[in-house]
């Protein structure tokens, strides 16, 4: 089967099946949901049954409708947060590689100490001074995340400010904006797709991870790793509560991977150290 | 080369002083108003007056930065500020099981995955290569909870071999410690040796292509032994790198898995923090997170230094 003129292989349709599952679900969750984002209708963790089919959360909500809301508004941070990142890793790193001098030499450094401090540490000590509202978040791991994207960007960039038609475009007088837009943006976009794919993954996991942490979407939010916060109890009574949201989770972050490799593989490079990085 | 190591020890003590300098600004200098951003809601005047003199707000950053400095490189990391115990006290004994974790995780992970890889590079294009591919991709995939509570169902609960909550405590014995942690360092294992397998794979499969390999296998040396007594050494310097990364990563991956287990060690210290808001705790936890980071990072670079001839002298 072809997609985009190119040949499917079987786990990326099912990661490309997947993934277009949750984008459809979280998309219409008021419509699909089969009860309300905080309805009780049941016990405390009960069993699957024909009218909860994952069985109920720890008071009693609808585990089905609660993991619907969650992964919409975990997916919608998520994506929130990579794209602000993006704009602002794209943003200075053309900057950066375009413009050269003291410019570069201060993101440069700026962003090497930034990524000399583990993001999941960062990401605590400003959520310890600032709070976890969902603002906060989305900025912090923005500010976060771009610094690996403005290394992208600008790796990028100097690859592309050295052809002549980047170098035809200065003599003709064009400016800064215009160089960046029209001549090195095109020209950088697939590497930047896959790298969306991967830094989406990873901050759909670093989302979940704080809020399973407790610090990152608080109550009454739906959110997948608060539910499985949440749910974690259940496991000592060996049910499966919290197993649920975490394998959401695990489902769309493989299912991504599995899209973005195989997106990687299109370009056909050589098996090697350099498809890793 | 003795230059070349000094210079990248040089750059990581510049690089610790630069992370603390931002550690600071981000506790101390950025909220604005440090006394009303904590206290929130509780912000009455006296309240505010209190907690500035509490945290010596008065003073001026540069000189707060530097006493914090000094303290901090003297041992004296401040008194937390919920129930007012001396920081170093608390920290230190969850740094030594954080650490315990750590390296014990890592004990088992190095040689598996490295030997793992080797083995899929030898054995590449057939099936055994294709399923660790597969496996490797999802476990990497996986959030941390998500396999520690799926390891805490089959061992703890089904089997009962291990306990789901790992309690150690400061006199416990050597033996006991290691029961306690072997869930939480098996968890570890599984999230860094599926990344270091994948990287060494790459590793020696792009060492693979070069004319000398070529000519081993033109002499007539079987697979096996082209691989580890040739490839194998030129393949070093990016698995060691990655072998460093993944352990200063394991620093950063044991604090979600350290609220699964309840262990206690750094990570958890430093989440209690962050929820109670009490900044000197945050900002020493944060300290010691960097520097071993930092460290790790630098020994890595020195190790690529060693291990690769090449690299021994300026170009």
């Amino acid at each position: 089967m072809k997609l985009f003129g190119h040949k499917l292989t079987a786990s990326a349709a099912f990661g490309l099946t997947v993934v277009g599952i949750f984008i459809l679900v979280s998309l219409f969750t008021p419509w699909l949901a089969p009860y309300s984002e905080s309805a009780n209708v049941g016990g405390t963790w009960d069993e699957s049954s024909a009218k909860m089919l994952f069985g109920a959360d720890q008071i009693g909500r609808d585990m089905l409708t609660r993991m619907m809301y969650g992964s919409r508004m975990t997916i919608g941070v998520a994506l929130a947060i990579t794209t602000l990142s993006f704009f602002i890793g794209i943003l200075t790193g053309l900057v950066s590689a375009v413009m050269g001098g003291w410019v570069d030499v201060f993101f440069t450094r700026l962003v090497d100490v930034m990524l000399s401090i583990p993001s999941l540490i960062f990401a605590l000590i400003i959520l310890g001074v600032f709070g976890s509202s969902i603002p906060v978040l989305i900025l912090t791991i923005a500010v976060l995340d771009s610094t690996r994207v403005f290394r992208l960007a600008r790796a990028l960039g100097m690859n592309l400010t050295v052809m002549e038609y980047v170098e035809a475009a200065r003599l003709r007088g064009e400016g800064l904006w215009w160089v960046i837009t029209r001549e090195i943006l095109p020209n950088a976009w697939a590497p930047l797709v896959s790298e969306f794919g991967l830094r989406f993954c990873f901050n759909f996991l670093f989302i979940a991870g704080l809020s399973f942490l407790g610090l990152g979407i608080q109550p009454p939010y739906a959110d997948l790793g608060g539910m499985v916060r949440e749910n974690a109890a259940a496991i000592n009574f060996g049910m499966m509560a919290p197993i649920y949201p975490a394998t959401a989770i695990a489902l769309l972050t493989v299912s991504v991977n599995l899209v973005v490799d195989w997106m990687l593989s299109i370009d056909a490079r050589p098996s090697g150290a350099q498809a890793e990085l | 080369m003795a230059k070349l190591i000094v210079n990248r020890l040089l750059l990581g003590i510049l690089t610790l002083f630069a992370v603390s300098v931002l550690i600071f600004v981000c506790t101390q200098i950025l909220p604005g108003d440090v006394a009303s951003a904590v206290l929130g809601q509780g912000a009455t005047p006296e309240a505010l007056i209190v907690f500035r003199r509490e945290l010596g707000l008065d003073i001026p950053a540069h000189i707060r930065y530097w006493n914090w400095l000094v303290g901090a490189l003297h041992g004296d990391l401040g008194v937390a500020l919920t129930n007012k115990r001396v920081i170093i006290d608390d920290l230190l004994p969850r740094l030594r099981n954080t650490l315990f974790l750590a390296g014990y995780a890592a004990l088992i992970a190095i040689p598996l995955s490295v030997g793992l890889g080797v083995v899929a590079a030898i054995n590449e294009g057939k099936w055994s290569d294709r399923l660790a591919n597969v496996l490797t991709l999802i476990a990497i995939s996986l959030p941390e909870f998500f396999i520690a509570y799926l390891l805490i169902i089959f061992f703890s609960v089904n089997v009962q071999w291990f306990p789901s909550l790992a309690m150690v405590s400061n006199g416990m014995g050597f033996g006991e410690r290691v029961y306690q942690a072997t869930l939480p360092a098996l968890t570890l294992t599984l999230l860094v040796a599926a990344h270091m397998l994948r990287m060494t794979r790459s590793s020696v499969l792009s060492v693979m292509s070069t004319p000398y390999i070529e000519m081993a296998f033109l002499k007539g040396a079987p697979r096996r032994r082209v691989i580890v007594r040739h490839a194998l050494p030129n393949a070093a310097a990016p698995i060691i790198t990655v072998i460093a990364l993944n352990m200063a990563y394991l620093v950063v991956g044991v604090v979600v898995i350290e609220a699964v287990f309840v262990y206690p060690g750094l990570g958890q210290y430093m989440v209690d923090a962050v929820s109670k808001r009490d900044v000197p705790v945050i900002q020493a936890c944060g300290l010691t997170f960097a520097t071993v980071f930092v460290m790790l990072n630098t020994l890595a670079d020195i190790l690529v230094i060693l291990v690769n001839p090449r690299l021994r002298h300026q170009r």
